[in-house]
């Protein structure tokens, strides 16, 4: 069984977990965690729709600033995906979509300020670079047999327009109408640096303990991302698209100067900027590296690292849930209840609540990774479980579940989490903000120092890990001969 | 009738577009969110109203999520005015030539920091820091926000000075709260066994009967040093009107509504200087917060 190389890969990587247990700061710090969390809870059930008049002003921002950040991306993703093949596209899409929607927002915050373009480019410019990345895969993948049939002189936009979209059509349409839903968690999430949305609100009651304002926010995000099929139809999406930027809110008025500054004083490194020239950079660059950019990057790898077997290790806990082979309609009901909310709530917000709940340590983002990701592969996983026919006289329970529906759904599993392998890290390097030691902690306290030189070199080495990391799962799954299928 | 549709549409995106320089007209202030949401909303809209009333002016309040971004939007001339703390409001002068301080509260003269500390450590509340050292050894720490002035600055400053140690290293685990309000709440479930906090919040909760002082208590007080300060833009004469930026000033200072001053807490505010600040300058610089 050690033979099969998906086997081995599997337990190398749950080898350096452990490893790295030993190293990371895992602990329970808050003296009476479970009170809490049953103070959490009891607001959850006891919600209070009426905490703030800004609320539903929230909802509407959220809703806008995804339907605008969203439809962008994917206008300049699918226009980059036509050039898709050239290799220094690949690498600008690659960059872009590396660094993280709220390290977009701080930047852009620093000479935007308040204004609605901020969260919008926030969310279109690391969309765009997606959406470049997974069309041009759909495109690609389109049967060329259509396209040689055409007769000779066939224009190249026709030829297009007529052989390759109807070909991937439902495929492009389901993407993006899935992408529309992680946007919304984008969008959400950029109320956390003071963006009108969710969780602007969702923030101020959580650290208030307000735990009844702060479940009525989080039912009613639930709510609205259920009901994306109700809401979300074909014939009225270029009705909200026309419509959203005018619920983006004002804001505050840009001031071009600020724009200015920023990229020609700010970001330039303090010893260039004092005219110390080259040989003030190395003590500069060296004390930066030392600091700040090593731990960080330690933690953040390790982080990434115990997260993603968290995640693996959930899924295959969790997709029996969904299936049926097991259990009756109840359990499968819960189940299903139970790995939307998983899914829906962004990592960002889980970590939150948990950290408030437990103190501050590894533990509540590795359970946050764990839940969120974990709920869309087991989501996945179980889905194509239901799929699969088992022999009348295959084994039940416990048997069934390890000897037939485990190894028939192995690889694909072990796809989609070597493809989440680069968003897991990504969601690490943001969890710092939270006052976890990643890479997003050094690059917010740069930011709260007011050395933007330092928070730009801290977000490219955040950009260039991102990449490694992303080839290396791509590298890994090609020796594998595993088969992806782009998710959120 | 699609004609109509796209005019409508074209006329209130200019609309849109012209909004922003409409509000240009608007004085808007901001200030460090160094308390609970609700109460900094409450409390600014008062002074929102009150300069209004005072100045003729539309004044319009913006809450930030945190030190930085009310630094940033004074930089960046979105809010011509700012409630900052010490550190803050020099790291926004040094990057606004021009910029005065022209207020601070009473209390702000001498304002101190509080270290408290949950009760089930047994610290003991001592005069000397020096006299602490072995029992906060090894002690989980949290600040305030990384910006603060009484939450991090001077609470650095003096573990550094005393202990000769930085914070992550004489602690078993450092954090940052985020704000006062929410240091007490930590430090009092026990959630950090540590923390340190601006005085006057901890004096306010206290007489509201907001702390369980069976289970946090005051273990150390700093010397005194300068905090708060109102700062004001060097450009707001050229935009509102010549005298703008004394009529704000004089504003602030005859400001004697008990309720609102109340809720900042002050007893009421005196004019100030950048000159006043100069120790704060100098203790960032000497712990390496500003270069």
């Amino acid at each position: 069984m050690h033979s099969y190389p998906t086997v081995r890969a599997s337990l190398i990587f749950v080898a350096v977990a452990v490893v790295g247990l030993l190293f990371a700061d895992i602990a329970i710090t808050a003296s009476n965690p479970w009170r809490d969390l049953g103070n959490f809870f009891l607001g959850v059930v006891t919600p209070n729709f009426f905490s703030s008049e800004g609320l539903l002003t929230a909802l509407l921002r959220t809703v806008a600033f995804a339907f605008v950040g969203v439809a962008l991306g994917s206008f300049f993703g699918f226009l980059l995906a036509l050039v898709y093949r050239l290799l220094p596209v690949r690498i600008f899409c690659a960059f872009i979509r590396a660094i993280h929607e709220l390290f977009w927002a701080l930047i852009f915050l620093q000479f935007f300020g308040f204004h609605p373009l901020t969260g919008v480019l926030a969310i279109a410019i690391p969309y765009s670079g997606i959406f470049a990345k997974v069309y041009s895969e759909i495109l690609e993948e389109a049967d060329p047999e259509p396209r040689r049939l055409l007769p000779p002189g066939t224009g190249m936009v026709a030829a297009f327009l007529y052989t390759r979209i109807p070909d991937c059509w439902e495929q492009l349409r389901t993407y993006t109408a899935y992408r529309l839903e992680c946007g919304l968690r984008s969008s959400a999430i950029l109320g956390f640096v003071g963006l009108p949305t969710l969780g602007f609100y969702l923030e101020a009651s959580f650290s208030q303990g307000f735990y009844s304002d702060a479940g009525a926010m989080l039912i009613l995000f639930y709510v609205l991302i259920a009901t994306i099929p109700l809401w979300v139809r074909p014939k009225l999406l270029p009705v909200y698209i026309l419509a959203a930027p005018f619920f983006l809110g004002e804001g505050l008025p840009i001031v071009w100067g600020n724009v200015e500054r920023f990229f020609t004083e700010d970001i330039i490194p303090a010893p260039l900027r004092s005219g110390e020239g080259l040989a003030g950079m190395v003590p500069w660059l060296g004390d930066l590296m030392v600091n700040e950019a090593l731990p960080g990057i330690w933690n953040t790898v390790l982080l990434t690292q115990i997260a993603l077997v968290a995640t693996g290790i959930l899924a295959l806990l969790a997709f029996p849930l969904i299936s049926n082979h097991f259990g009756g309609p109840v359990r499968r009901t819960s189940g299903h209840v139970f790995l939307v909310i998983a899914r829906s709530t962004p990592e960002y917000i889980l970590a939150y609540i948990l950290l408030q709940l437990w103190g501050p340590s590894m533990l509540p983002a590795v359970v946050a990774l764990a839940l969120h990701n974990g709920g869309i592969i087991g989501h996945l996983i179980g889905r194509q479980t239901n799929t699969l026919r088992l022999r009348p006289d295959a084994p039940t329970g416990f048997n069934r579940y390890t000897w037939e529906l485990v190894p028939r759904v192995y690889r694909s599993f072990l796809a989609f989490l070597f493809y989440r392998w680069e968003i897991i890290m990504r969601e690490t390097a943001i969890l710092g903000i939270l006052g976890i030691y990643t890479l997003g902690f050094y690059v917010d306290s740069a930011i709260q120092n007011i050395r933007f030189d330092r928070a730009m070199v801290l977000i490219l080495i955040t950009a260039l890990l991102n990449i490694g990391v992303d080839a290396l799962g791509r590298y890994i799954r090609r020796k594998l001969a595993l088969q992806t299928m782009p998710t959120c | 009738m699609a004609l109509n549709l796209i005019r409508k549409f074209v006329a209130s995106s200019l609309l849109f577009m012209t909004a922003a320089s409409a509000s240009a007209e608007t004085f808007v202030f901001t200030a460090i969110p160094d308390e609970d949401e609700t109460k900094l909303v409450e409390r600014f809209r008062g002074v929102a109203d009150y300069l209004s009333e005072q100045l003729d002016v539309d004044v319009r309040y913006i809450p930030v999520k945190s030190y930085a971004a009310a630094v940033s939007a004074f930089r960046n001339n979105q809010v011509q005015l700012a409630w900052f703390g010490g550190l803050s409001g020099v790291q926004a002068r040094r990057l606004v030539p021009g910029s005065e301080a022209i207020a601070q509260g009473v209390e702000d003269e001498a304002f101190q920091t509080y270290f408290i500390a949950n009760t089930s450590t047994g610290i003991e509340p001592a005069q000397e820091f020096a006299e602490l050292e072995d029992q906060l050894r090894g002690k989980t720490f949290t600040f305030g926000s990384k910006g603060s002035t009484s939450g991090r600055l001077m609470p650095e400053f003096h573990i550094r000075e005393t202990f000769n140690e930085a914070p992550e290293d004489f602690f078993a685990r450092v954090g940052f709260s985020g704000n006062h309000t929410r240091t007490l709440r930590l430090v009092e479930a026990g959630t950090y066994e540590v923390g340190a906090l601006n005085f006057q919040v901890w004096e306010k909760e206290l007489e509201n009967g907001n702390i369980d002082t069976n289970a946090v208590q005051v273990i150390w007080e700093t010397p005194a040093y300068p905090d708060y300060q109102w700062t004001i833009r060097g450009d707001v004469n050229e935009r509102f009107g010549d005298g703008f930026k004394a009529r704000v000033k004089e504003a602030l200072l005859a400001l004697d509504d008990k309720e609102l001053l109340e809720s900042f807490p002050r007893s009421g505010f005196i004019p100030a200087s950048n000159d006043d600040y100069e120790p704060i300058r100098k203790t960032a610089e000497e712990i390496g917060i500003l270069d």
